[in-house]
Parts: structure tokens; C-alpha cells; sequence
């Protein structure tokens, strides 16, 4: 036993600077940094970027992407993926846009147009996890399945019209205490308390053990299928209030699927630091990310570049955080192979 | 004898790790040169150097006298080196020769069109085979339906198709069965008759004596030294790999055994588990032997939950219980070590307080919550028990050697309290240092708290030296059992042969041959 005290201290010396560099080196950290740059940079080409108005006016448009992308960021992390929210967004929208208009005509209480798009959005989340965790079909199979059917059912019932005549009650998001769109305060909670519950709850911590080593977390007593449930449910939840800050935003909305939201969503969670592969991530980094997301576009806007450019600079977002991931990996297993 | 191989000087750094500082290794012509050390001290680089996987930093490669520098496996692989690794690199759905020939099947031509010659390619696959004395392996089979001992001569005919001066072995026999080993061995000393130069590496050290000719120890990624096998002695090889004398591989303490804790009686789960009925007491290690396909893992995996019986009973602590998921075994104080650490027993990705803390979540919370400071106290008290080798309980646990994160594996188990441990191959892969660090442990945990261990484990040596009682496993059955007292290699060694594995006809021509 002499010599434990001896290698321990080898080890530490071993830990070099540049792996404390890259400790320090969080992804939350290099997205907060480059928030930072890249408003200052749009800033000095044009000072009406940094305004109070166009800030809240990007945090409140990223809202209910970035609620969406810490449930993806859960599904993510417990190794599996949900390609159907946006069409669940479409239809839980609609849903809600159907119902406040009921209500306004009489018959039941306004509260329904929010509740009822939550159950169908969680009870959507359990029939996706339950397919997945007992029926063992992949996520990405199932979730295309409820893609298709959502899809095509929505377009079924409402033949795609517009719902107008909302009636205002209803129109949650634009609504601004204290000079701050709602969206904003709903993002930034349910940031905090998702970061909290993933990093300190025995579910969170189980939730990263089920999609870091299914086999092994199945093996130290985690039922990896009240996990997934789980997961997908929580992830029907978000989905559900995402849906709900995006039928409220505008006056009218249009009962279809809007096109590329689940890829937004999961860009926010993989630039976030999300690892695709499952078992690391962070809901602040995925937070972080759908913000990052949507300051691109801004700035480029204020910047007076092309918006032409505007999806190829998301492309190489993600690319470039995927490299990183792999990166980071890579240097962990050389370690290990030493 | 010629110098065939010869490095020196060789540094090489990964972010944050020194693998390998000035070392070297000479290899000589139809030599078996054993490469020995404890894990991470940096066998494995030093083979990836050799076979082009990395590029040192620094120092020279000089194959027949002449500077060589790979860039590229493929390019090792041009000058005649051939690596079999530890996890066999075969397709399972192409056939022996494909599997052979992949990479450069013999072709036919006409004009700019070019396929496969397939009967060149099988007959000339056959004759490898021949010539390596092995003549029950149909070339034309799929490598997938193949025992690994024959995907193992697979990998080995493959480096010969290549025609290798050199064949590096790295721990070729970590998951063979006794009788695979000697047809091994044999194969290996076929290969160095033809001149061909074998660097193998092992963790069992009675290999290296059987077999090689020099021996070269590394430790912490520095060079030892090198010498004859005739002249040095199991202890001395020991000594200089851990760098420290260890004097007892099986610390094993006189036990003090107390009331049954695990009693099964009649325990089916066909195919693997057919009526198999004993018992462990509190403070007794009993040792379960059988060879690969017996049906020893499984049986452990039935006691876990991870099969549940379909019929039988088990009691736990005198009281009769049923066991339907490792979560109910985990609450009756049930502890299982599995056999892979790597993908059963850890979140590589996670740090060890959260590996050390996996198995307790539940009990560690409050209101849904870890109680953070228990836990890492845990933590700290499992690197201090087991004398992980680690900075903190931060780091994490993919980056640890073989035999620390096997000693996390196990602090992950002890953390849940258990009444009974059972362990399947608790030191597969591990060093010699851990490897007396972790049979000292079980010893203590016995005698010391009472617990009763079930160990299941292929070495015989492990088995006589740490067991009070042994059983065997044939055909997923108990065939037989020993004290302490009376037991024989020999003795283990029939039992566990006694007659025809039943379900390992993975090869039905090898069991139609013998019987």
C-alpha cells in the first residue's frame, strides 16, 4: 500500500495543462462566450443590436425552441431521439387555437385550452416511450411513425385552414410583465429547475446512467423502462408548452405542421453540448444553444449579411460542435488506452 | 539470433499523458517475446507504434537493421507485421476465407474488370489452415457461427495470408477455454518453428513461462529491462511490474463461516440452468468452475434476475424469495460483479463517485434528491478501501486502467451493503497488483463483515487459492464439489471436462469428431 501516495501523485502531475484547460472548457461556458463576442461584434457594425427591445425580442422568439430542446435534451441523453415534435407542436397548437375558441363561445372553462394540449402532448410522450422501452423499437422509428400520422391526421381534421379570432385571453405569449415577454420567464424556469433535476434528482442521474450504459445501469438495480417512460413523457410536457407559447404568439394560427422545428430543436441540444451518442449533456448548455441558434440569424440580419447564408451558417454550427464532441471523446479514449 | 525488430527510444505523449518515455524493445527472429506489465503501462502503445496505429514522438523503428516509419496499420501490415487484438476484428457474416483474404482476395482479371478468384481464394485459405495443423475448419463457414477459439485461428490465418514476420498477440488467451489454450500454444510454437516472430502480451504469467523465450517489463511507461525466461522466476517478473514485492497473489484469511445466505434448490432456466441446487454461508467464498459454456455465468445471472428462474426456489437468509429483476435481487442484498466490466459494469462516461453511487441511488436520496455529501464520502471511502489509483472521485472512469476500474466495479457493490457478492471473474484483465489488491479485499470482506461471496472465475489457480468450497458446473449442472482441503487442479480440471459440453456445438464438427 506504500505506494498509492506516489502514483496518485503521478497522476496528478500527469494532468497536464492542457486537460485542465479543457476542464475549464465547458461547452456552457464557450456558448456563454460566444453569445457574448458575437453581440458585441453585430454591436459595433450596428449599435441597435445590443437595444433592450431586439434582445427580448430574440430571447422570446427562442423560448419555446429552447423548452422544446431541454425535453430533446433529456431524449437525447437517455440515448434516444424524438424526430415527431414538430408535428406535435402543429397539432398541440391547433388543438389549443380550437379550444380557446370553444371556450370564448361558452360550453367549458377557458383553462381547457391549456390543459388538455398538455395531457395529449404527455400521454403522445408515453406512447412513444412505451413503444421504445417495452416494445424495444428505436426511438428514430417510432418517432417517424408518429411523424407521418400526426402529420397526415392533422392535415385530415383541419384541412390546413387558419384559426383567427383569437380571442385575447388566450394570447399568453405576448403578454410582458415588467417589460419582459412571458416566453422568457416560462424558458428561463424551466432552464433552472431542469438543470437542478438533472444534475442533483436519483431519476436525473439515472436518466444519464441509462443512456451512458443501458446494460450496466439495468444491472445496478435502474429500470431502464420506467426511465424511458419517463423521459418521453417529461419530453411530452415540454413539447406541450412549446406548443403552447407558439399558438399564442401570433394572432392566428395556421393548424399544420410547421416545417423544420424538430430540427431546430435538436440542433439547439446537439450545439448545446448534447452528445448525440446519449449519456453527457446539459439542459443550460441545450438552453444556451437554442438561444446561440437564434442570435446567429439576428446578427447576420443586423449585419446586413445575406439570410441566404443564414442555414448553411446553422449547418456548420453543428458540425463544428459535433467536432468538438468527437474530439473530446477521442482525447478521453487515448487517455484511456495509455 | 538475428535482430529482427528493434525499437529504441521511444517517447510518446497523448493530451495530458506521458504513455511511453524512452523506451525500447528488440525482437529476434522466430523468438516469442512476452511484453509484460501492469495496465496502463503502456503495453498498448507501444504495440500500436509497432503496428503503425501511432506515430511515436520521438525515437527510431528499425525492421532487418533498416529505419522503417509507419504510417498506417496498412503499411505495418506491408512489412510483415500482423497484430491480433483482444477483441477479435472479424465479420461474422462472411465466411472463414473472406474473413482471411478481406483486404486482398485473390484476384482474376479481364481487362479493366476484376473479381474475386473465389476458388483460389478457399483453397488457398485451406492450405493456411493445413499448414497450421488445424483440419476441422470449413473454410466455406460463416465466422459468426464459429466458438471463439476458431475465430481466433480465423485471425491467426488471416496475419499468415499477409505472410507476418511478425505476429503480435495481445492477450490471446483472456477468453479461451483450457483446451483452446493448449491448441494455441501449440499454433504459437508452430509459428516461431517457421521462423516467424511472436510478441505476446498476457496477464497470466504461467504463460509466459510456458512459452516465450525473452521477456521484456514495462512499468508507468518507462522500460524495465528485458532478459531470458530461463533466468528469472515468476516473483521476480512480479516484482518489477508492480515495482514493489507482493507477497501472497491469494491473501487468503482462515474463515469463520456462519448460517446459509444463499440457498437454491432445483433452479431451472433451460438451456443453461438445469436443476442445480447448493448453497453459501455467511463469511465462506465458494468458487464456481466449469469450463466456457457450462453454464457458470448464467447461473449467476439467474440468482441476479437477469434471467429469472422459470423454476426451482431460492432462499435468501432462510427465507424464500423470487427474483424477477436485478432490482429485487439488489433490495435482498444481492450484489453481482459481472463478468465485462466494460459494458456491465460501468458508465465509462460518468466519474466515479457516480459509477461508485449507481447501485445505491435510491437509498443515498432524499425526496428524490442525492444527498451529495454522502455521496461523496462514499466515493472517498471506496478509492481508500480499494486503493483506487485515481486524483479524485471527479475523474472519470473511462479514463482509469483496467484494474482500477475494475476496482470501481466492485466499491459500486460494496456500497449497497450486500449479504452476498457474487463476482464473475472478478480479475479478468487485471494487473497483478490489483489483481492481490481485489482477492485481499474478498478475503477481509468474509472474515471481517460475514459476507458470503460466490466467485466464478476460469483460472484455477483463483479458484484453489481463494475458495473454501469448490463446485463445478457441467451442462448446467453441478457435477461436483470439493473442500478446500482435498482439492486438485486435476481433480477440477475432470469434472469440468467430464463429458460433452452440451450447447456449445457452436462447432458441431469439433463435437462429432470427439464423440
Amino acid at each position: 500500500m506504500t505506494a498509492i501516495p506516489q502514483k496518485t501523485s503521478q497522476a496528478l502531475a500527469n494532468r497536464s495543462i492542457g486537460s485542465r484547460l479543457s476542464g475549464l472548457l465547458t461547452q456552457e461556458s464557450v456558448l456563454a462566450l460566444a453569445l457574448v463576442i458575437i453581440s458585441f461584434a453585430v454591436t459595433i457594425v450596428n449599435p441597435n443590436f445590443l437595444a433592450a427591445r431586439n434582445i427580448s425580442d430574440i430571447l422570446s422568439n427562442s423560448s419555446y425552441i429552447a423548452i422544446a430542446a431541454i425535453g430533446m435534451s433529456l431524449v437525447i441523453i437517455s440515448g434516444n431521439i424524438d424526430i415527431s415534435i414538430g408535428s406535435l407542436i402543429g397539432l398541440l397548437a391547433t388543438i389549443a387555437g380550437r379550444l380557446a375558441i370553444g371556450a370564448e363561445a361558452g360550453g367549458y372553462p377557458e383553462i381547457f385550452a391549456f390543459i388538455i394540449p398538455i395531457v395529449v402532448g404527455v400521454a403522445s410522450g408515453a406512447l412513444i416511450g412505451f413503444f421504445v422501452a417495452y416494445l424495444h423499437v428505436p426511438a428514430i422509428v417510432v418517432s417517424l411513425g408518429m411523424l407521418s400520422v400526426l402529420k397526415g391526421g392533422l392535415i385530415l381534421w383541419t384541412g390546413g385552414e387558419w384559426i383567427y379570432n383569437l380571442p385575447e385571453w388566450f394570447k399568453f405569449a405576448q403578454q410582458r410583465p415588467l417589460g419582459i415577454p412571458a416566453p422568457v420567464y416560462l424558458m428561463i424556469s424551466l432552464t433552472i429547475i431542469g438543470a437542478i433535476w438533472m444534475k442533483y434528482s436519483a431519476t436525473g442521474r439515472a436518466i444519464y446512467a441509462v443512456g451512458g450504459n443501458r446494460e450496466a445501469a439495468r444491472l445496478s438495480g435502474i429500470s431502464e423502462k420506467r426511465i424511458i417512460m419517463t423521459v418521453f413523457m417529461i419530453n411530452g410536457f415540454m413539447v406541450s408548452i412549446a406548443a403552447l407559447l407558439f399558438a399564442t404568439q401570433f394572432n392566428a394560427i395556421q393548424s399544420t405542421v410547421p416545417s423544420g422545428l424538430e430540427l431546430l430543436v435538436i440542433t439547439s441540444a446537439v450545439v448545446g453540448g448534447v452528445s448525440i451518442l446519449g449519456g453527457t449533456g446539459t439542459v443550460i448548455g441545450s438552453t444556451l444553444g437554442a438561444v446561440l441558434v437564434h442570435v446567429i440569424p439576428a446578427a447576420m440580419i443586423f449585419a446586413s449579411i445575406s439570410d441566404y447564408w443564414r442555414q448553411a451558417v446553422q449547418g456548420l454550427l453543428i458540425l463544428f460542435t459535433v467536432l468538438v464532441d468527437l474530439y473530446r471523446r477521442n482525447q478521453q479514449s487515448y487517455a484511456r488506452r495509455k | 539470433m538475428d535482430v529482427l525488430l528493434k525499437l529504441s527510444d521511444i517517447s510518446k505523449s497523448f493530451p495530458g499523458v506521458r504513455a511511453l518515455s524512452d523506451v525500447q524493445l528488440e525482437v529476434r527472429k522466430g523468438e516469442v517475446h512476452a511484453l509484460l506489465g501492469e495496465n496502463g503501462a503502456g503495453k498498448s502503445t507501444l504495440i500500436k507504434i509497432i503496428s503503425g496505429v501511432h506515430k511515436p514522438d520521438k525515437g527510431e523503428v528499425r525492421l532487418d537493421g533498416k529505419l522503417v516509419s509507419f504510417n498506417s496499420p496498412r503499411d505495418a501490415q506491408a512489412n510483415g507485421i500482423a497484430t491480433i487484438y483482444q477483441e477479435l476484428i472479424l465479420y461474422p457474416e462472411l465466411t472463414v476465407a473472406e474473413n482471411i483474404f478481406i483486404g486482398h482476395a485473390p484476384r482474376r482479371s479481364l481487362g479493366p474488370l476484376h473479381w474475386v478468384n473465389w476458388r483460389e481464394m478457399n483453397d488457398r485459405a485451406a492450405e493456411i489452415l493445413q499448414s497450421l495443423n488445424i483440419h476441422d475448419l470449413d473454410v466455406r463457414r460463416k465466422v459468426g457461427s464459429l466458438n471463439i477459439g476458431n475465430r481466433q485461428r480465423v485471425e491467426i490465418a488471416k496475419a499468415l495470408s499477409i505472410n507476418a514476420r511478425i505476429l503480435i498477440m495481445d492477450e490471446p488467451t483472456a477468453a479461451l477455454t483450457e483446451a483452446d489454450v493448449s491448441k494455441l500454444f501449440d499454433i504459437v510454437r508452430l509459428l516461431r518453428q517457421r521462423g516467424v516472430s511472436i510478441i505476446y502480451i498476457s496477464h497470466r504469467l504461467n504463460e509466459v513461462f510456458e512459452l516465450a523465450d525473452r521477456v521484456t517489463v514495462l512499468r508507468d511507461g518507462q522500460y524495465i529491462d528485458t532478459q531470458a525466461v530461463s533466468a528469472t522466476t515468476e516473483r521476480e517478473l512480479v516484482t518489477k511490474m508492480v515495482g514493489r514485492t507482493i507477497d501472497n497473489l491469494f491473501p487468503k484469511l482462515p474463515p469463520k463461516i456462519g448460517e446459509p445466505v444463499l440457498q437454491v434448490r432445483d433452479l431451472v432456466h433451460l438451456p443453461f440452468t438445469r436443476g442445480v441446487s447448493f448453497e453459501v454461508r455467511a463469511g465462506e467464498i465458494v468458487g464456481l468452475s466449469g469450463l466456457v459454456g457450462s453454464g457458470r455465468s448464467e447461473l449467476a445471472q439467474v440468482i441476479f434476475g437477469i434471467m429469472p428462474a422459470q423454476s426451482g426456489d431460492i432462499f435468501v437468509s432462510g427465507k424464500k424469495v423470487r427474483i424477477q429483476d436485478p432490482a429485487q435481487a439488489i433490495n435482498l442484498g444481492i450484489a453481482y460483479v459481472p463478468e465485462d466490466r466494460g459494458t456491465q459494469g460501468l458508465v465509462k462516461q460518468m466519474v466515479i463517485r457516480e459509477n461508485v453511487s449507481l447501485a445505491v441511488l435510491q437509498s443515498l436520496a432524499s425526496s428524490g434528491f442525492i444527498r451529495r455529501g454522502r455521496e461523496r464520502s462514499l466515493a472517498e471511502r471506496a478509492i481508500e478501501q480499494l486503493s483506487i489509483r485515481a486524483y479524485s472521485p471527479e475523474q472519470i472512469v473511462g479514463k482509469l486502467s483496467g484494474g482500477n476500474q475494475q476496482k470501481v466495479v466492485v466499491s459500486k457493490w460494496l456500497a449497497s451493503k450486500p449479504r452476498l457478492l457474487i463476482m464473475d471473474e472478478p480479475t479478468r484483465g487485471v494487473d497483478v497488483g490489483a489483481k492481490s489488491e481485489i482477492h485481499r479485499l474478498m478475503s477481509e470482506l468474509a472474515v471481517e463483515q460475514g459476507l458470503a461471496i460466490l466467485m466464478i472465475s476460469s483460472e484455477l489457480p483463483e479458484i484453489m487459492g481463494m475458495s473454501d468450497r469448490i463446485l463445478v458446473v457441467r451442462d448446467g449442472r453441478i457435477v461436483a464439489e470439493y473442500a478446500r482441503a482435498d482439492v486438485t487442479q486435476e481433480k477440477i480440471a475432470a469434472a469440468m471436462m467430464g463429458g460433452q459440453p452440451k450447447f456449445e456445438n457452436a462447432n458441431p464438427q469439433e463435437v462429432s469428431r470427439t464423440s
